[in-house]
């Protein structure tokens, strides 16, 4: 059992919301984490360390419920180049986003000019409200990239969006490449990272370094 | 970006241009299609930055005269546009205390406030940073015969932390706005006095505000300026270059030469063992991360009136989450956040004062070190 204070017990949560974020994240929904219900952690000889983590989280655009999600994390030993393994379970259900996202993906598709922006939020923290759901779709790709990039020693949050420029396809997905920039808490360096997002209402998000 | 005028001449001219456009999709703005460009009519187009050249080669390989309607297009816009302003303003005196502000604007607020509040405040000369900027601190004591114990605050220590300066001038407007009417402040200030220090990394936050917004450390030239910066908090005599730093002068947690290698530590070192017998608490304003963080960074052993130190955090905490629920955690920053050494905290504690407190304040990390100014009242608030 872990005092749900100590760093690594928030570490793997990290972890545990990116990976969430990449499964779960859309345009039109970001999960974040309300609270660190429970946190246990298992060394396993010759395999790594496992967390078992007991989360509360909520929806960014529905702040008033909350959803419980069990998490387990493992950072495998000696593995520098492999993502922790990570499986969640969100009890309960997540407030629907097909309106709001088919909503998003006609008005992205009916741009005459490929979308490009930038600095979101800006210095002062600001996210235009047209630019909300390509915030939250770089929440999905920022997860992707802190659970593909995390170990025991890191703690990644998305700093900002420095670049997004949208590409048109010839087939139905919308594809956006972003620049973030991710935070990371122990080195507290500030890394830019380039990704590719293919994100199609019914087929979700696809993500890829670039 | 520019705008152009150009009034083409022949139809050869008015093909290069309508080519011109549909390639590199300009921004018409005078006539709207391409279609529609005429030879002997106005034509104005807005070009990106990066194409201003290029466009203007090849207008002159083409023999195509043209002259610059606007030089500087965002700069119209911004020049146009009304500042925005919060709807939820807290302003005192005309000081908009909800927004963030540089540090021009924070100079001017310091004579102000010390201009207007002179029974109570006066404002010190602390140091010089390395680009020679004068550093002041806030001193709010109520005149008396009796000596009264020290509550030192210091702000912006990391560049990019802006809310951490937003709340030092917060705090000291509530403090003046309410001296008279609240008990609880009254009563404070009959036995302490309060020593305010609202950007101690001046430098830095200047550049964040200008160049890179990001920016954590100072900006001290190393390595024959090749890089720039040491991180303040990893500057400071305990356990100095220990554990949780970088010798490497590029690293965002290089700790500087040695300990208080650096102009800004050495002003805040100094001036505090001059004082350290008078203070009680010392406190340093940090974001982000919801904590407020007890010694020890270098290691785990826990100081030795940690009870004491833990107890009066744990009652801060709970204080804080009755106005709004924001939860914050309590402990050392060894447990609960990571290894380091040189911090401005730790030394402090090292040299005696009690009760020695990081606080680092909104958010988790959703926004980061990028919190919305809506957020500036709320987080200040239920920090007070």
């Amino acid at each position: 059992e872990l005092p749900l204070s100590h760093f690594s017990a928030a570490r793997a949560a990290a972890v545990a919301v990116g990976y969430l974020r990449y499964l779960r994240g859309g345009p039109g929904r970001g999960l974040e984490l309300r609270e660190l219900r429970r946190a246990r952690r298992q060394d396993i000889d010759g395999v790594g360390h496992k967390y078992y983590l007991e989360l509360e989280l909520e929806d960014v655009l529905d702040k008033d419920r909350t959803v419980n999600c069990t998490a387990e994390v493992l950072y495998r030993l000696g593995s520098k180049t492999s993502a922790p393994d990570v499986q969640v379970t969100v009890q309960g259900e997540l407030r629907s986003t097909e309106e709001a996202e088919q909503e998003f993906y006609n008005r992205i598709r009916s741009l005459e000019k490929e979308l490009v922006a930038e600095n979101i939020p800006d210095s002062h923290g600001n996210v235009p409200p047209e630019l909300e759901p390509i915030h939250l779709l770089a929440w999905v790709a920022s997860g992707y990239l802190i659970w593909q990039n995390s170990t025991e020693n890191t703690k990644f949050h998305l700093a900002q969006v420095k670049h997004v420029k949208q590409v048109k396809r010839s087939d139905e997905d919308l594809q956006f490449d972003y620049v973030l920039l991710l935070h990371e808490m122990v080195s507290q360096e500030v890394l830019p990272w380039e990704v590719t997002v293919l994100w199609h209402p019914q087929r979700g998000a696809r993500v890829s370094q670039s | 970006d520019q705008v152009l005028h150009i009034v083409p001449e022949t139809l050869q001219q008015v093909q290069h241009l309508q080519l011109l456009c549909s390639t590199l999709t300009l921004d018409l703005w005078k006539p709207l299609l391409p279609e529609d460009i005429r030879a002997g009519e106005d034509l104005h187009i807005r070009v990106p930055a990066p194409l201003v050249q290029d466009v203007k080669d090849t207008l002159d390989q083409h023999m195509i005269s043209y002259r610059v309607l606007i030089y500087d297009v965002q700069k119209l816009v911004d020049q146009s546009m009304p500042r925005e302003r919060s709807s939820h303003r807290q302003v005192s005196g005309g000081y908009v205390y909800t927004e963030y502000h540089p540090m021009e604007e924070i100079y001017q607020w310091m004579t102000q406030i010390q201009k207007n509040n002179s029974e109570l405040v006066t404002q010190h000369f602390l140091g010089k940073t390395f680009e020679n900027r004068t550093m002041y601190y806030l001193q709010i004591s109520q005149p008396s015969n009796k000596p009264k114990k020290i509550i030192w605050m210091d702000c912006g220590i990391h560049a990019r932390e802006w809310i951490s300066p937003a709340f030092c001038q917060w705090f000291v407007k509530e403090i003046l706005q309410n001296y008279k009417t609240d008990p609880k402040i009254s009563r404070f200030l009959q036995n302490l006095d309060l020593y305010v220090l609202p950007v101690l990394n001046i430098d830095g936050y200047i550049y964040s505000w200008e160049i890179d917004r990001l920016w954590r450390k100072s900006r001290s030239p190393y390595e024959n300026g090749t890089c720039y910066g040491t991180d303040l908090n990893r500057n400071f005599n305990s356990s100095w270059g220990s554990v949780g730093i970088s010798f490497n002068c590029s690293s965002d947690i290089f700790c500087g030469s040695g300990p208080e290698s650096e102009p800004e530590t050495k002003a805040v070192a100094q001036f505090i063992e001059s004082k350290k017998s008078d203070i009680l608490c010392y406190l340093t304003m940090h974001s982000y991360g919801q904590l407020i963080l007890t010694p020890y960074g270098s290691t785990t052993k826990p100081p030795s009136n940690n009870e004491e130190l833990m107890q009066v955090a744990k009652e801060a905490a709970a204080a804080l989450k009755g106005k709004y629920g924001t939860s914050y955690k309590v402990g050392s920053t060894a447990l609960i956040l990571y290894n380091n050494s040189g911090s401005s905290r730790d030394w402090v504690h090292t040299i005696g004062i009690p009760l020695s407190y990081t606080f680092e304040l909104r958010d988790t990390g959703d926004y980061g070190f990028l919190l919305p100014t809506n957020q500036i009242q709320p987080t200040c608030e239920e920090t007070m």
